[in-house]
């Protein structure tokens, strides 16, 4: 019944790849909706073939590596991006029976490993450049992922606590009578704060910070290089969205519609609350950023972790 | 907290919004006469060039962009090339600004794209109109007091004929 | 049976990788080498049937801990002058008291070598349950005196990291 492995990284690789390219052309034309402009509306039918051109366009571009720069490092830093993300999608559940690289009993915590080595790509893309902005960029992606890597994994223990398992699989079952996201919405919205740090989105996406440090952490990438940062950057999106999806919106359960679906569904609903965040917030200083993180997000997580606890001790039989 | 929230939900409310764009190529919004588009050389009633060579616009054009040559034929001066070079031009209109015979005027018309850069180079033939352009009945040697062949000192607009000095004499 | 190929392969991984730890000249590279050596203990972990524990290593020290070594480094900004520094620094004193050190450490290794099963038994997957159990169980000391420590070390964090208006030092 399932196919051979190859055949499943394929299709995987494909899928997910393609679900990026096009993320970036829907991105562009949501924040156009948004911001009552079109996007990009003229290759294909409504522009639907700009992510083509553009992936064409950038394939083309010369793949140049700075003199200055540190050939090894600069070259790794793109591809540990563009692996840690896709790599965190083996254990997503998509329905039920299936998640691409079967249920792990600690899948949870693998989908944090990953993600705490793809702060790698950005530190050492930052690294390897060689050039101040890069290395400003990564010094802040450094920091501010670390940081928001700890109240990601606190933010989740509530769940992990009443699911009884890192079982991505188990907690997506325990959520059959209530998601999550109603007991554990102080959780949610940490994670949720979280997800778009640690992806380093708008509006936290200081380690680019467009208008200060020229490009941030890939400030000296050009072509297909660059476009696998922002590839993994998008993969990002739907990984976090998805992760919500599971931890907190019930996963792949709902009425009438098959249960891929409904976790499309989701998935999809909270990659358009991600742009549309783009769309409206403004980035904040980058002080700012840790002080939300440190004295309002850790505070946050901690009581949410007691709270829940206490919850499930007095509900305790016996 | 509450601002973010608001925030977000205004911005999702343009979903509705009617969008601001216009399609370019497809709706040609109409521009006003004095947009500072393409610019031209133009002629006065009589059919002659009005440029008289006096470099003011290439002295005002912040980016340098214009470059001429004065030359000189019965009385009259003319540019012997008149030179704009539209790559660098950012189209401030001080040129038209500074030109004191209403000679170079900047048009409502913008789409010059090339494919090769030299072509943006646009030499005094391409410049040069045959008509008046924005102000039709300006013609500078009528209302200056130059010597020009049919136009002795004097007999400019609103112009006294010259006093003999000699007849001031006690 | 844990001598089988996946063991091996990880095993080899992991020597070959903190070989070239010690031999690099760049330290970035040297931790990177580092990192992949953590990678590797953690899939041995996995192997030897404890999957928390490799998942944690991965977090704990390939994610949080290594990147704050290499956020270190890259503010050291080592160039070519620094290593001709080092290798006058690298002199008998100073690698003779750590070596004595390492080598009473790897005596202690063959000993609790010599004394394990030589089959080593079966492999028993020890589940993230049974890691609580036996953390707040037998080995509560520990962990209290762990925390203990860090405790310390956010204290003295904090005080270092304050702060205070109108005071350069603290
Ligand atoms: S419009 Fe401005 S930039 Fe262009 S030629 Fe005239 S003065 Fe120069
Ligand atoms: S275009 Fe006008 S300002 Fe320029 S040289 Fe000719 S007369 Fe003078």
């Amino acid at each position: 019944m399932t196919p051979p492995p190859l055949v499943v990284i394929a299709g995987t690789l494909a899928v997910l790849l393609g679900l990026a390219t096009m993320l970036t052309w829907a991105e562009r034309r949501l924040l156009g909706l948004w911001q009552d402009r079109y996007g990009p509306n003229r290759v294909g039918p409504g522009g639907l073939f700009q992510a083509v051109a553009d992936g064409i366009k950038i394939l083309f571009k010369q793949d140049w590596i700075p003199p200055f720069a540190d050939r090894p490092v600069f070259v790794l830093a793109p591809a540990i991006g563009m692996m840690t993300v896709l790599l965190a999608f083996g254990v997503i559940p998509v329905t039920a029976l299936w998640s691409i690289a079967g249920d792990l009993n600690v899948g949870l915590l693998f989908v944090f490993a990953t993600m705490g080595l793809g702060v790698y790509s950005v530190v050492l893309a930052g690294w390897a450049s060689n050039s101040k902005y890069a290395l400003l960029g990564g010094m802040r992606a450094a920091a501010q992922m670390i940081s928001y890597e700890v109240f990601m994994g606190l933010s989740t223990m509530g769940v992990v606590m009443t699911a009884g398992s890192f079982s991505l699989r188990d907690i997506v079952q325990a959520q059959a009578g209530l998601w999550f996201v109603i007991p554990q919405c102080l959780g949610c919205a940490v994670f949720l704060l979280a997800g778009i740090a640690e992806t380093h989105r708008l509006p936290f996406d200081l380690p680019e910070g467009e208008n200060e440090l020229g490009a941030g952490f890939h400030t000296e990438y050009s072509g297909m290089k660059f476009g696998m940062f922002f590839l993994s950057e998008y993969a990002g999106i739907v990984l976090v969205s998805a992760l919500v999806t599971t931890l907190y919106l019930g996963g792949w359960q709902g009425p009438v519609l098959p249960p891929a679906l409904w976790f499309a569904a989701k998935t999809g609903a909270l990659v358009c609350l991600f742009i549309l965040l783009r769309a409206a917030l403004p980035r904040p200083r980058y002080d700012q950023l840790m002080a939300l993180g440190w004295k309002v997000l850790l505070p946050l997580s901690l009581l949410n972790i007691v709270a829940t606890g206490a919850v499930l001790l007095l509900r305790a039989p016996g | 907290m509450f601002g973010i929230l608001r925030t977000l939900w205004l911005t999702f409310l343009h979903l509705g919004h009617r969008r601001v764009t216009v399609g370019y190529p497809e709706t040609r919004p109409a521009l006003p006469p004095r947009y500072r588009g393409r610019i031209i050389l133009s002629r006065d009633p009589d059919g002659l060039e009005r440029c008289v060579a006096c470099n003011l616009c290439a002295v005002a054009c912040p980016v340098d962009c214009i470059s001429l040559q004065k030359a000189e034929q019965d009385g009259r001066w003319y540019p012997e090339y008149f030179r704009i070079n539209f790559s660098r031009c950012i189209f401030c209109g001080f040129c038209e600004e500074a030109c004191p015979t209403y000679a170079i005027q900047l048009t409502p018309d913008f789409e010059m794209s090339e494919y090769v850069r030299p072509n943006l180079v646009y030499e005094k033939e391409d410049l040069l109109i045959s008509g008046t352009g924005k102000y039709p009945d300006y013609s500078f040697y009528r209302v200056s007091g130059v010597d020009i062949p049919g136009k002795a000192k004097g007999d400019a607009e609103r112009e006294q004929p010259p006093v003999d000095l000699h007849s001031l004499l006690p | 049976m844990i001598l089988n190929a996946p063991f091996l392969l990880f095993a080899l991984v992991a020597v070959w990788a903190t070989f070239m730890v010690v031999t690099r000249a760049v330290a970035i590279h040297a931790l990177l080498y580092l990192v992949v050596a953590l990678l590797a203990l953690a899939c041995i972990f996995d192997v030897l049937g404890a999957p928390f524990a490799a998942i944690l290593e991965v977090i704990v020290y390939a994610g949080a801990i290594m990147v704050l070594f290499v956020f270190v480094v890259m503010m050291l900004n080592l160039g070519r002058p620094d290593r001709l520094r080092e290798n006058t620094w690298i002199t008998p004193r100073t690698w003779v008291g750590p070596g004595i050190l390492a080598a009473l450490l790897l005596a202690a290794l063959a000993d609790a070598l010599a004394m394990a099963p030589p089959d080593g038994g079966p492999v028993v997957v020890i589940d993230t349950r049974q890691v609580g159990l036996a953390l707040y169980g037998p080995y509560v000391l520990m962990v209290e005196l762990a925390s203990f420590l860090l405790l310390a070390g956010l204290v003295s964090a904090f005080r270092i990291g304050r702060h205070i208006r109108g005071e350069d030092a603290p």
